[in-house]
């Protein structure tokens, strides 16, 4: 069990226009800042503060969106800061957790960046698949378009850069990396991420409640099938 | 009940409500109308609730004919409305019989037009919503712009009016070709040099082809960062001015992404961003700094505008 540290840094606090204001934990991608993070928007959610609408975890800074016309920037921020307090002794560990299993078909026309992130690496495809599903991820935040999760931490030896130019179409269920994060195409959609892979799970629906299988804080382990199960798990939604 | 049958859809015909919210943490950006003042107040006209679905309609009006008698009101943009080919009048309820045919044809003023329907467009509401997110494809008619031969559906048994309703002249918007646009700085106002920030309230912005109701991405002259563009990704809410390597502006609209990796210089107001709905490619944006109690008190004049106008001044014609 780790304690959550304290010390990372004084919490920020910033306007964000006239109806929303940003509470700014840290400013890296950070297992223990995106802790506070959720611990802070657990503790929001339950204290039911008057004139706040919805908040907005991501890696780093929770949104906090407010009616401006019930409540006032200043008052928020006295209101968050006491609760602040309150959240010291949270635990990285304590928060409910959900693992999910999500299969992907790697390499080939599923995963047409495999190849080259091997090669930068100096590795063979298998290992760099290998890599990739042997770790537990962390989702970060949902973010980009509905449903995708941001997961991390990636192995240094197979994260790399975003392709310089984006592409135009990445196919529904695609699973990509971008430096140290890996992360899902909940639907298709332009992007730079090297894809390596893709998953027939489905991450969002909008008939759905709530509408994206995951949420930030759980838990994403990658299990390789071959082609066939792909297929076979496709055609089975 | 059926409303109207789709005889062209026009350039980009989408059913909006007020929008989609408690969803952003899933990645679901908050769409609704790009206008909430031109929406809401077409549905007063018709004596609908605010958040009632209406058409928002882009430059390029839709071809419909009316499948029912019942009422509208058009509002925002003057796109030049017709029924049966004959000037119809906006910012007013007007009447419609069967088989009536409502088109538009040059635009005059504004980009976005609004048409209500007495009763409100019935279409299934997705995650608390009827709005359309094109994008994820979900909302309003199965997630994208009206087609040719779709049917537009109403509700039963809506008492038709018996009143007209009309929006006084001095409460109607006008629409420049200069907008001079309120915003407060932050959330990352340090990411800028004195310099930038200098640039960005001193300089005119043109609304740049690349805009839509995801962003408007701006030409002009460059903000200066103090370091870098990049920040570890955060929150993006409509009205935030985005400014990437190039150093030019982006303002996210209502079908902004809801997270974001470049630094956000400032946030345009609700009020002014309601109204900036109404700019289109190669009109010019002038940034003004306002302060979180000024924003405030425009706020409540906004709300308090369209209240009295829900109360007071629909007069009868």
């Amino acid at each position: 069990m780790r304690l959550v540290d304290m010390a990372i840094r004084p919490t920020r606090y910033f306007p964000f226009g006239d109806s929303a204001l940003v509470v700014e934990i840290g400013d890296v991608i950070d297992l223990e800042v995106n802790a506070k993070v959720l611990a802070l928007d657990q503790a929001i959610t339950q204290s039911k503060i008057f004139g706040i609408q919805e908040c907005v975890p991501t890696y780093r800074s929770l949104l906090i969106r407010y009616n401006p016309l019930k409540t006032t920037y200043e008052e928020l921020v006295f209101q968050i800061r006491n609760l602040e307090g309150s959240i010291q002794e949270v635990t990285v560990e304590e928060r409910e957790t959900k693992e999910i299993v999500v299969p992907v078909v790697y390499g080939g026309k599923y995963g047409p960046d495999l190849k080259y992130v091997a090669e930068i690496h100096s590795l063979t495809e298998e290992e760099v698949v290998r890599i990739h599903s042997a770790k537990r991820y962390r989702v970060y935040m949902i973010g980009f378009i509905a449903g995708f999760p941001y997961l991390g931490v990636v192995d240094d030896e197979i994260a790399t850069p975003r392709l310089k130019t984006p592409r135009i179409r990445v196919p529904e269920g695609a699973v990509g990396i971008a430096e140290k994060q890996t992360g899902i195409y909940p639907r298709e959609a332009p992007g730079g991420w090297r894809i390596i892979g893709r998953t027939p799970m489905k991450l969002f629906n909008p008939s759905r409640h709530p509408p994206s299988l995951l949420k930030p804080g759980d838990i994403v382990k990658f299990k390789p099938i071959t082609e066939r199960e792909f297929r076979a798990l496709k055609a089975k939604q | 009940m059926k409303l109207f049958h789709v005889l062209k859809p026009g350039a980009f015909t989408i059913v909006q409500d007020l929008g989609r919210y408690g969803y952003l943490r899933y990645g679901v950006p908050v769409s609704g109308a790009m206008d909430t003042f031109s929406h809401v107040t077409a549905n007063l006209l018709v004596a609908n609730h605010p958040n009632d679905a209406t058409l928002e309609i882009t430059l390029l009006g839709p071809e419909l004919e009316s499948l029912a008698e019942t009422e509208i009101a058009i509002t925002g943009a003057n796109l030049s409305p017709k029924i049966n080919k004959t000037n119809a009048p906006m910012w007013r309820t007007v009447r419609i019989k069967k088989g009536d045919i409502l088109s538009f044809g040059t635009p005059q003023n504004g980009c976005r037009a609004y048409l209500a329907v007495r009763g409100g467009i019935n279409v299934p509401e997705v995650l608390g919503s009827r709005s359309t997110y094109t994008r994820g494809g979900f909302g309003g008619i199965n997630g994208r712009p009206l087609r040719a031969g779709d049917t537009i559906y109403g509700f039963n048994k809506t008492k038709s009016l018996s009143v007209k309703l009309e929006m006084p002249r001095e409460l109607v918007p006008e629409y420049p070709k200069e907008y001079v646009v309120r915003v407060i700085l932050g959330p990352q106002a340090e990411s800028f040099t004195k310099e930038g920030i200098e640039t960005f309230f001193s300089s005119v912005y043109t609304i740049t082809t690349e805009s839509d109701r995801m962003g408007y991405r701006l030409d002009g002259p460059s903000i200066e960062h103090v370091d870098k563009a990049d920040i570890v990704s955060d929150a993006i809410l409509p009205g935030a001015v985005q400014v990437p390597e190039s150093g030019k502006p982006i303002i996210m609209m209502r079908d902004a992404q809801t997270t974001g990796g470049y630094t956000k210089i400032a946030v345009v107001t609700t009020p002014d961003l309601s109204l900036l709905a109404q700019a289109k490619p190669g009109n010019t944006i002038k940034f003004v700094k306002t302060s979180l109690a000024e924003a405030r008190s425009h706020l409540i004049e906004f709300h308090r505008k369209l209240n009295t106008i829900k109360t007071k001044f629909l007069k009868k014609p």
